[in-house]
């Protein structure tokens, strides 16, 4: 897009603003105002870039969009909000050109909005039952909810407003919080508000989790965690970092001797699942915990600068059609791969990542192999990738849970030519709490088994996110963290 | 945010070795043979590098690391003085096994004669019989012979150009010493794969068992990548968590090496950088002294 565009763009959504409030709207006309696009950087500018690709509504364009909201009595987009959000309430103050006091209403309930209204999969949560999606008979067409949260929590950093919560006096109980991603981070400070010290520790040298090491600066700047995680800080939450509980020191240790009078494990499910296939071991083979943890946490798109080294890749396949798969493929155009192909077993239809993200996905030139997966990975006589085996897949009956499951095509394997594999099929919960804490109850995967308040089977021990849930989303593992507090919060009274 | 641990002591054992001894209390206490951190120079856009504790005094809280300048992260860390900070995290990884086998042999290569100590001693403290096979391209390389001296019973020297004890690999004391009755309960390797290789090679007809301690690419080192993931008796194991330590015969060997060497082509380019950059930092150092204006700083390197 270009600036002129934009500019274009802005007046457009200036003028239908002006328009829209000179009348009274009837929730016919409402409906009649269409969708604010969100102002994105062009398809061709933003494949050799890592800045962010949408840049985010003007005020003129969130207040038009708010107006599309009917304010619905019983609101129904609030019950698809894990943390519950009134989002009724703070579209009213968009509308009223109260952004701070929109910000205030979001904030009683949800503490990271400027990431959820990037990350979240509104399409699956808020905006799937909002009144406008079911008249239009599209979730595409619904109020853009998430956009207008992150509009506010935007203008609510820029303006200088980001005030970290209130603490009441200390209480002199001290809480350990394991994992610095969004469940612990999000638990940290529903602790610390009522006076516990908390210590957040953090195996890897930048706090966010996922948000840091695995969603990339495209989709979500790193800005933007620090300076959440700096929030924590003003309030009082201390951060020990490169510190692995379990190893360097036990979860047992930190309660019966370091003092702590309860602890929060947030570890997520960071192991990344292979496929399992001939050849999987070849170099130029990544996990795409691998291949984004190198490019964001460790920056290895800085080329000069970063030490860690990156692939060179020319022909890409990404393997799976989640959220991981589409960041990983799109990281991989930007750092000047020549094609990049997603290889998914199913169709569009049932591609579990993000609407938006996929959209922008094919808008940059990512190749969808839908009904595709490999056999095996072929390599030369070094030992590098020059290839799959590809399996044609179609879809068969629909299995209990309704949903098709693919079936291969049999004499269907073609051999095409890639460089480089990144395998995105999935993540199981991390083992090393549960391996160094033999008393912790988990089921046959991994997963920490809690109770409705996400006690543990360990007394004074909670757990959320993740590694309860498997791979799920930021604004779970954020729901469940603030559960978890509340719980925590109660038995310190 | 708590992070940085201080550089307490450092001393250059060789032209490419260094020691280290790094501030970290609790990795101090918690650690035990076998196991490995991840170092980081800074915490911006330097890369996690494994190295496995040499030492670690639980009273001065304190861990050493043994480190040789083989590419460009390890000249900067060789750079570091002491009193400036590093990222560091551990112990990872699981420890050595160690129980009273009865007649030990170690086998250590070059630089990994300092991961190789701490299981000497953990071994030796188990009431074992010791003897370690000290390998080296040369005299120069030769580490911990003191402590290995120290320790125990048996220490055979050998160097590729016999500039120190046997002019011989390691691989031919240790065929030797399986070849006697009894032979010995367990064999512990450390060194470059190629040596770990050889070692496994040399004691597999003889049915001792024999344990590898594997350097493969990391970059988190808690197991949530899988860079450093090796076949071991057809199985896929994250040597970070699943390791280090893996029966060498079971290890596929050309495969962890082919790993090894994924970035070499860019490790080479940055290490010949890195090497024009100190020759030109110690001819400043140079030129400063030689001007009069004596460089105290200590910074360049020979």
């Amino acid at each position: 897009m270009s600036s002129m565009d934009t500019i274009n763009d802005k007046n457009k959504a200036r003028l239908e603003l002006d328009r829209i409030r000179s009348m009274t709207l009837t929730p016919r006309d409402r409906m009649a105002i269409p969708v604010q696009d969100m102002p994105n950087q062009s398809a061709e500018a933003r494949r050799s870039n890592m800045q962010e690709v949408a840049t985010g509504y003007t005020p003129d364009q969130a207040m038009g969009e708010a107006e599309r909201c009917l304010q619905c009595r019983n609101a129904p987009c609030v019950g698809g909000c894990p943390v519950r959000v009134d989002i009724p309430g703070f579209i009213s103050k968009i509308k009223e050109g109260d952004f701070a006091g929109a910000a205030t209403v979001i904030k009683r309930t949800n503490l990271l909005p400027s990431i959820c209204g990037r990350v979240c999969p509104q399409e699956k949560q808020c905006q799937l039952p909002c009144t406008l999606s079911k008249s239009l008979k599209s979730v595409e067409k619904g109020v853009q909810i998430g956009r207008l949260e992150r509009f506010v929590a935007d203008y609510e950093r820029n303006a200088g407003l980001l005030a970290p919560p209130p603490t009441a006096h200390s209480t002199g109980k001290r809480v350990a919080v394991v994992g610095a991603g969004p469940a612990g981070l999000t638990c940290a400070v529903d602790v610390r508000r009522e006076g516990h010290d908390v210590v957040v520790f953090e195996a890897f040298h930048k706090a966010g989790g996922v948000m840091v090491y695995g969603i990339p600066e495209f989709r979500l700047p790193k800005a933007l965690v620090a300076s959440e995680a700096g929030v924590l800080e003003s309030m009082g939450v201390s951060f020990e970092m490169s510190y692995l509980v379990g190893r360097t020191r036990k979860l047992s240790a930190l309660l019966a001797e370091d003092g702590f009078n309860a602890a929060f494990i947030g570890t997520g499910a960071g192991l990344p699942k292979f496929m399992d296939i001939p050849g999987e071991n070849l170099v130029g083979v990544f996990s795409a915990n691998e291949y984004l943890t190198r490019t964001n946490l460790m920056k290895a798109y800085r080329k000069g600068e970063a030490a860690t080294p990156l692939y060179p890749s020319r022909r890409v396949a990404v393997l799976g059609g989640g959220n991981v798969a589409m960041d990983s493929a799109r990281m991989a155009l930007r750092l000047g791969a020549e094609e990049v192909h997603v290889l998914y077993r199913r169709t569009r239809e049932e591609m579990p990542a993000r609407g938006e993200e996929v959209v922008h996905a094919m808008e940059e030139g990512i190749i969808f192999d839908f009904l595709r997966s490999p056999a095996r990975v072929l390599g030369d006589q070094n030992g590098r990738v020059i290839g799959l085996e590809v399996t044609a897949f179609e879809l068969g009956e629909a299995d209990a849970s309704g949903r098709r499951s693919p079936v291969a095509i049999r004499g269907s394997e073609t051999v095409v030519p890639f460089d480089t594999v990144i395998v995105a099929v999935g993540n199981e919960s991390n083992p090393l709490i549960s391996r160094t804490t033999p008393e912790l109850k988990v089921d046959r995967r991994g997963h920490i088994l809690v109770d409705e308040k996400q006690k543990t089977s360990i007394e004074r021990v909670y757990a959320g996110g993740d590694i309860v849930l498997g791979a799920a989303t930021v604004i779970l593992a954020m729901g469940e963290g603030r559960r978890a507090a509340a719980a925590i919060n109660e038995i310190l009274q | 945010m708590q992070g940085q641990h201080r550089i307490l002591s450092k001393r250059k054992l060789s032209d490419e070795v260094y020691r280290m001894e790094i501030e970290a209390p609790l990795v101090a206490r918690e650690r035990k043979a076998g196991q490995f951190v991840i170092v980081q120079c800074d915490e911006n856009y330097a890369e996690r590098i494994p190295l496995t504790i040499a030492d670690a005094n639980a009273e001065t809280g304190s861990v050493t690391i043994i480190f040789q300048t083989v590419g460009a992260s390890t000249h900067k860390l060789a750079l570091k003085e002491p009193g400036d900070g590093v990222v560091l995290l551990g112990p990872l990884g699981n420890p050595t096994h160690i129980e009273k086998f009865g007649w030990a042999v170690c086998v250590g290569g070059g630089i990994g004669l300092a991961p190789l100590h701490p299981i000497v001693k953990a071994l030796k403290a188990a009431g074992n019989r010791v003897t370690v096979i000290s390998g080296a391209r040369t005299a120069e390389l030769l580490i911990m012979q003191d402590e290995m001296k120290a320790l125990a019973d048996e220490n055979i020297v050998v160097t590729d150009d016999g500039t120190a004890g046997r002019k011989a690999l390691v691989t031919e004391p240790l065929g030797e010493l399986c070849g006697q009755t009894p032979p010995p309960d367990i064999v512990v390797t450390v060194g470059p794969p190629i040596m770990m290789k050889f070692c496994a090679a040399t004691t597999k007809p003889f049915g001792v068992k024999t344990l590898a301690s594997l350097n493969t690419i990391m970059i988190d080192g808690t197991g949530m990548c899988g860079g450093c993931r090796v076949s071991v008796g057809g199985q896929t194991k994250f040597v970070c968590v699943d390791g280090p330590e893996f029966d060498a015969h079971d290890v596929d060997w050309a495969q962890m090496m082919t790993r090894l060497g994924a970035y070499k082509s860019l490790e080479q380019a940055d290490h010949d950088r890195c090497h024009l950059e100190m020759s030109v930092e110690a001819l400043e150092a140079k030129n400063a002294g030689a001007a009069g204006k004596v460089d105290t700083s200590g910074k360049a390197v020979k």
